[in-house]
């Protein structure tokens, strides 16, 4: 591979995995929404 | 406001079923082949600049419309954009996010029941021993429902309709089937997928054979990422590119605005959104591009794959390139390759049965068993035709004005709702109600003109196509008053079978003019069953519309 070549694609390749696991930690680390909120596992009682 | 009786059970659940939503075969073969074909490694850019200003913002529209039109107790496209604006046609814009998906899902369940099927080849070893002509031609056989490979009769036919049941078992369990699906395929197809692209991106020369001497992976990757800035200029590259965000993130369809429907107003949907976009992309643009062109070029030589790359290779050339690794680590890649490509086909066919029936439990309160089986009853009745008749071109044209041209539309007709019937004051206030991300204020800009004007090019990109994709020459040709010449893939020309009427004018011999023919008819054939469909979806709308006023739940 030439070294152009090879600088395009760890840079998008790079850049991309960077802000994907960039915005999927932040989902991860967010503060709970006081409930009742959208998701069911973290209820005290299941939902229907 | 309507109390929720369904709901997701996490939000990394949720995430992951918008990502797999998005994450589709196209990730994995219409991805590279669009880079190979136009720029190789320049494409990236026009691609991520489009990610940025239409793949983005059409998110955050289609999260932000869900979400408010859940609040209203609305699960599809047809009253959430009636929740949206005043006035009794915009429900009717909504009938595609019911009509595309349906329509799709009818020839995308029947190739994920060859990404089935193929497992099953590869595990018992069909393959073993095969050229790489057998191979393609096991493909030409298996499609011919007539021929079986395996001895069972109809064997095309009983994948297709065990994977459709296995669609509709899943989606009779709710969102909470569609989410254990995605948290179990997801991780699979990257792990699947990452082995596959280290194999590929460490592949080098090693594949070379007597037939092909200068097969090289890297000669694949070079080519792929090499870039050709002057290629920057030409309109086609862009248009591709844009299409390409477009297609993969799965937007126009209204399954995004389904899912989100079932997220509260409080919650976050910016960084949902961002984040399963991105996670999309790196399945695309690392996996994807790291797969297909690099084996195929280590063992077939840059040429070959030049000459061949599309859509086909998937199944007419990998399975042939995994069996110069050994009958176990054959079967074991095979297993990787279409086992990927089949959690990334059903999480995507699984958000394509929720519209039908979460419209259908809005508006008539069917259960979650009555929704799924009578989805799948109708993607079966428009599926068959597909699987019958695969090689007559019906699939292609259920491909063409279901999956490309319904998209585009809806998703130029939403973004206008959204950005200037919604308005974008509101749309503003709703992306960012309960967001744990600041998003650029210039966001509102761009959603608001940028994004609108992107898809009207990217709809009159396709509308108008000139003659062999030539913007300039074309262009020059408008202004030096010879006319724009349309190439057969523009829709106006699709709309006329221009291309077919063209190639039976050329045809010599009663059998190829005869074979022409036969595929204008069962185009046509396949034009009246996706006109019925919509009909059909509209008639229903118009009961709902009916029933609501009765019950004095109408907006109008």
């Amino acid at each position: 591979m030439n070294s152009i070549a090879i600088f395009i694609m760890v840079s998008a390749m790079g850049s991309v995995t960077t802000a994907t696991i960039y915005f999927f930690y932040k989902v991860l680390t967010a503060p709970p929404k006081p409930e009742p909120d959208s998701y069911s596992d973290n209820d005290e009682t299941p939902k229907e | 406001m309507t109390v929720k009786t369904e709901s997701w059970g996490s939000r990394v659940g949720l995430i992951l079923a918008m990502a797999g939503n998005a994450v589709g075969l196209g990730n994995f073969l219409r991805f590279p082949v669009q880079a190979v074909q136009n720029g190789g490694g320049a494409f990236i850019i026009p691609y991520l600049v489009c990610f940025l200003i239409m793949g983005i913002p059409l998110l955050f529209i289609e999260w932000s419309s869900g979400r408010y039109g859940g609040k209203f107790g609305n699960h599809s496209t047809p009253y959430i954009l009636d929740s949206m604006a005043k006035g009794r046609i915009w429900k009717y814009i909504g009938v595609f996010g019911i009509f595309t998906n349906i329509a799709v899902a009818a020839y995308y369940t029947y190739i994920e029941s060859w990404t089935m099927s193929y497992v099953f080849h590869s595990l018992i070893g069909t393959f073993e021993g095969m050229t790489q002509m057998e191979v393609a031609n096991f493909f030409s056989t298996y499609v011919d429902v007539g021929i079986s490979t395996t001895g069972i009769p109809y064997e095309a036919v009983i994948f297709y309709i065990l994977c459709l049941a296995i669609n509709i078992y899943i989606l009779s369990r709710g969102l909470e089937g569609i989410e254990k699906v995605a948290k179990i395929g997801m991780p699979l197809l990257i792990l699947f997928g990452v082995i596959l692209a280290v194999r590929g991106l460490t592949l080098g020369a090693s594949g070379q054979s007597e037939a092909f001497p200068d097969a090289n992976a890297w000669e694949g990757l070079n080519f792929l990422w090499t870039p050709q800035f002057d290629s920057l200029a030409n309109p086609k590259v862009w248009l591709a590119a844009a299409g390409q965000i477009f297609f993969t993130l799965s937007v126009g369809m209204g399954t995004i605005h389904c899912y989100a429907a079932y997220v509260r107003s409080k919650d976050d949907i910016a960084l949902n959104a961002v984040s399963a976009g991105f996670m999309n992309e790196f399945v695309e643009v690392v996996l994807g591009s790291s797969i297909v062109i690099p084996i195929a070029a280590g063992y077939l030589g840059l040429d070959w794959v030049l000459e061949n790359a599309g859509f086909g290779m998937a199944f007419q050339t990998m399975p042939f390139l995994f069996q110069q690794w050994g009958p176990t680590l054959a079967a074991l890649a095979g297993l990787f390759w279409f086992g990927l490509l089949f959690f990334a086909g059903i999480t995507s066919s699984l958000a394509m049965g929720t519209p039908w029936m979460g419209f259908m439990k809005d508006e008539f309160n069917w259960g979650k068993i009555k929704g799924a089986v009578t989805f799948g009853l109708l993607t079966l009745l428009m599926g068959l035709p597909c699987v019958f008749f695969f090689q007559e071109g019906v699939f292609d044209e259920y491909d063409y004005w279901a999956g490309t041209v319904s998209l585009v539309i809806f998703a130029l007709l939403e973004t206008i709702v959204f950005s200037w019937v919604f308005g974008i004051n509101k749309g503003w206030k709703e992306i960012n109600e309960g967001s744990d991300i600041t998003i650029p204020s210039i966001y509102k800009f761009i959603i608001k003109y940028v994004t609108p004007l992107m898809l009207l090019l990217v709809f009159l990109g396709s509308l108008i196509t000139p003659l062999d994709n030539d913007w300039i020459a074309s262009f020059n040709s408008f202004t030096t008053g010879n006319g724009w010449l349309l190439d057969n893939s523009s829709i106006i020309k699709q709309l006329t079978q221009a291309g077919l009427k063209e190639q039976i004018s050329l045809a010599t011999d009663a059998a190829s003019i005869s074979v022409l023919e036969n595929r204008i008819f069962y185009s046509n054939m396949a034009r009246v069953q996706l006109i019925a469909l919509f009909l059909v979806i509209v008639l229903i709308i118009y009961v709902s519309y009916r029933k609501r006023r009765r019950e004095g739940r109408a907006t109008l």
